[in-house]
């Protein structure tokens, strides 16, 4: 096994190109594990999975899965499932209330919020520290606008600083309910692939292949995302840095100047929804608002905010990844909400008519890059005009690979880290 | 059974052994035709029984989303079904569940091999079918596909099944 320091990434990251082993070598994967997945803020899940006390639900951190609970005092948690005592997983359910979880193996039990509640046949224990047993939790846990990471780093950036400049993403994508809240309560779609996690990290923010990969759906579906991602449209890519991109399509949305043009509809279309839009912003924020629609961004490593969806990407293996996704939900929306469902019932999952092409590319890819040459891939469009936002932020044109190139460069800073 | 029971009965297996074979064989168009105008296709995620209206679902596609889907199978460049998948499938345990007006309520169960570029996939799904008679030709108004491993994560599924 490679030791992590002394992985050359100088030799397998050029700043145009990645090595393929970077993909498809088992050694990079354990790595990213012991580098990425069990040290960085990883998305897990939203608090209103679970709004009241004692619910729970099952979900991961990286290939870990982990019981996502609100515990007696309202506090958000995430547990280890296995049992202190001798493993087994103490809780077998998709999601429920429990206040607590009993191991079937010898029936001990553990509070919603992790704590040993009681040993089966107590006197044959000696005597000892009982406070020491209870189901390990991720270390750190932090939430934003609901939405739950966790950190397996004791220590280390805090949840927003490493969101940084995406942090104000999460601000644009809640303001579109009238209520200012979203709400993950669909349900989730599991789609599983056989491929690296990283291609569908890459992918997400990559604007260079709807055209390609989509057209046979833009050319019967009426759809106006096929422009979007055209040479001439106005929309950017952005590098927030820490790894998160941006497929920014607010300049183009801004160009059509028509509320909810965004999501292919009119506010005659969705009146309820425009009239509380504009009672809660006033004329023009709602105007605005709903001109320049949901953001479409990929936070590192794994949450890609999809403007009406959210996918949750699950490595399994350095050759299977799951794509965990749902439709978002605006409080206070319904009649948009109805709307976000269907279109993202059409288009994600095994059977969708988007993301089963992507996930059909993505195995392709893991596949391709198997093999032994060109050495490196090349990630170099756009390079010559990257620019810098206001902020200071690089961006560049919406079908250039400036968000790769952005990923690979935090990648690398955490990868070369010594742990 | 009176022979009337068993006229219809063995009339339904013969659709739905039709409706297999076109799922099957890539015949987009013929498989369309089966649909009656308010044709509803739902392949529910998560257990059985959900709400396709309040949570997701693998497929739940009204009639004008089937013509959306098969118009895409037409370009050629659906790339999850370039090349298509080889499929076979075993149809069996068709009952006719009851009557009630135009509609009969069938259930059935099938397995289905799917052999694609890179896997080959054992598929096991329970159907349950509304079809309806309409000018003398028996039509599927729904048709629902309970995959047996619909809880868990599934690879790309984007033949007819």
């Amino acid at each position: 096994m490679m030791k992590p320091s002394s992985e050359p990434w100088d030799q397998l990251l050029h700043h145009d190109g990645v090595h393929g082993s970077v993909y498809v070598d088992p050694r990079v994967y354990e790595s990213e594990l012991q580098h990425i997945w069990r040290k960085t803020w990883v998305y897990v899940g939203h608090e209103s999975e679970v709004p009241r006390r004692h619910d729970f639900v099952m979900k991961s951190l990286g290939p870990e899965p982990v019981i996502m609970t609100r515990d007696g005092d309202g506090q958000v948690r995430l547990l280890l499932n296995r049992c202190s005592h001798r493993g087994n997983q103490v809780c077998t359910k998709q999601r429920g209330n429990a206040a607590v979880f009993t191991c079937p193996y010898h029936a001990w039990s553990f509070g919603s919020d992790g704590r040993l509640k009681h040993m089966s046949l107590p006197d044959g224990f000696p005597d000892f520290d009982r406070s020491t047993l209870g189901l390990a939790q991720v270390t750190r846990v932090a939430s934003y606008r609901g939405f739950v990471f966790g950190s397996f780093a004791p220590e280390g950036p805090s949840l927003a600083e490493h969101l940084g400049g995406a942090l104000e993403v999460f601000d644009r994508l809640v303001a579109l309910s009238p209520e200012g809240e979203i709400e993950v309560t669909a349900g989730f779609l599991q789609h599983k692939v056989a491929a690296n996690w990283k291609l569908m990290l890459e992918n997400e923010t990559d604007g260079y292949h709807p055209s390609f990969v989509h057209s046979s759906i833009f050319g019967v579906a009426d759809s106006g995302i096929g422009k979007l991602y055209s040479r001439n449209s106005a929309a950017l890519s952005r590098d927030y840095g820490n790894g998160h991109t941006e497929c920014d399509l607010r300049p183009q949305f801004r160009k059509l100047d028509v509320p909810l043009g965004w999501f292919g509809t009119t506010e005659e279309r969705l009146p309820d929804y425009a009239r509380a839009m504009r009672k809660v912003y006033g004329n023009e924020r709602a105007r605005q608002i709903m001109i320049d629609g949901t953001p479409h961004v990929m936070i590192f490593p794994n949450l890609f905010i999809a403007e009406i969806q959210i996918f949750v990407l699950q490595p399994v293996a350095v050759d299977e990844t799951v794509q965990h996704v749902t439709a978002l939900q605006f409080k206070g929306a319904p009649d948009l909400n109805r709307r976000m469902r269907q279109q993202t019932m059409g288009s994600v999952g095994p059977a969708g008519l988007l993301l089963a092409d992507d996930s059909e590319i993505y195995e392709r890819t893991h596949q391709g890059l198997r093999a032994s040459g060109p050495q490196f891939t090349f990630i170099g469009r756009g390079v010559h005009r990257e620019r810098t936002d206001d902020a200071g932020f690089r961006i560049g044109d919406i079908t250039d690979d400036l968000p790769s190139r952005g990923i690979w460069r935090h990648y690398r800073s955490l990868m070369e880290q010594s742990s | 059974m009176s022979e009337a029971a068993g006229d219809l009965l063995r009339e339904v297996e013969a659709f739905i052994y039709r409706e297999g074979y076109l799922q099957d064989r890539h015949q987009y168009d013929a498989w369309e035709a089966l649909w009656t105008d308010d044709g509803v296709y739902w392949i529910p995620a998560n257990d059985d029984d959900g709400d396709p209206e309040k949570e997701m679902s693998i497929i739940y596609d009204n009639r004008s989303r089937i013509a959306l889907r098969i118009r895409q199978f037409h370009t050629g460049r659906r790339i999850a079904q370039e090349p298509k998948s080889n499929l076979a499938r075993v149809i069996s345990n068709i009952e006719i569940m009851s009557l009630t007006g135009d509609d009969i309520h069938v259930r059935a169960n099938a397995m289905i091999f799917e052999s694609a570029a890179r896997r080959d996939t054992i598929w096991g799904t329970r159907y349950e079918y509304t079809l309806r008679r309409i000018d003398g030709a028996l039509r599927m108004a729904r048709k629902k596909v309970i995959l047996v491993n619909n809880s868990k994560a599934l690879p790309n599924m984007a033949f007819l099944i």
